[in-house]
């Protein structure tokens, strides 16, 4: 299933590597920040009410 | 905000599914180029971020014009929102650049005219997020920034057209151009194309979401201003 990358096999690898990690940092601190600040508003919300 | 809510999900997952295809098709099911052996795969990653990093700068300039001529502030934050996703494209672009560049140039980094106005771009953007963070007034540093903004588009503009007006650089002609002759092949076009849909609306998804997390968190900044005035 592997294609065969030859001689650049850890170039090709690295570049996908590491723009999976810098992708997937990004997305993954979206939504934590978004969900910790949903949880922020949710609190002022009920603290008001 | 509830239309950017209800759409959401859709762009998230569409995304996901030109981004599987683009990257799984580029990567398993095309040859390798004739030149450029196997490292001709990392253009699916290379040519995509790069594009996004160059018109998210453009996204940040029409939002932030619409936040100096309007006073519209969702615009303001839709900028903010877009600038990490854009510096993330960027560094993506700079980094598979450099690794591909290594093996075809001899060499991971060279002050050709397009690498150093991405490499200026990436600084504009990394400027551009400390700049809102540094200013307290929201309204302040949305002037600032998005004067800052007008600046930056200099570069992303020359990023983009640098290898036309320089020819003494390394970095190639465009990948995609109407141009046939200057145009990549169809075998590696195709995957391309799916390849840069995803990451077009993985930009789309994120900024929908920061978005909103930029509202919520003006809402309630808003409410903590109320609370504390007696």
């Amino acid at each position: 299933m592997m294609p065969d990358l030859g001689k650049y096999a850890v170039t090709v690898l690295l570049a996908y590597g590491v723009s999976g990690l810098v992708l997937a940092a990004l997305v993954l601190q979206s939504l934590i920040r978004h969900r910790s600040l949903r949880q922020k508003l949710s609190d002022v919300e009920d603290r008001r009410q | 905000m509830s239309l950017s809510k209800r759409i959401l999900p859709w762009v998230a997952m569409l995304s996901a599914i030109c981004l599987a295809t683009g990257l799984i098709w580029g990567f398993f099911f095309t040859p390798d180029d004739v030149r450029q052996g196997s490292t001709v795969k990392i253009i699916y990653l290379h040519v995509p971020t790069a594009l996004m990093a160059i018109n998210a700068w453009l996204m940040m300039l029409v939002a932030s014009l619409i936040w100096l001529i309007r006073r519209h502030h969702v615009s303001a934050l839709a900028a903010r929102a877009a600038a990490p996703v854009g510096l993330a494209m960027t560094l993506v672009a700079l980094l598979t650049g450099a690794l591909w560049g290594q093996p075809m140039w001899g060499t991971y980094w060279a002050w050709d005219p397009r690498l150093t106005s991405f490499m200026i771009l990436a600084l504009f953007y990394l400027g551009y997020i400390t700049l809102w963070s540094a200013i307290e007034d929201p309204d302040t540093a949305a002037d600032l920034t998005s004067v800052l903004c007008l600046v930056g588009s200099v570069f992303a503009l020359l990023s983009r057209y640098a290898v036309n007006f320089w020819n003494q650089g390394l970095h190639q002609g465009a990948s995609l151009s109407l141009d046939k002759e200057e145009h990549v092949s169809n075998v590696f076009w195709q995957p391309l194309v799916v390849s840069i849909g995803g990451f077009v609306l993985l930009f789309l998804a994120l900024v929908l979401l920061r978005t909103q997390s930029e509202i919520i968190s003006r809402r309630t900044q808003a409410l903590l201003a109320r609370e504390r005035t007696p």
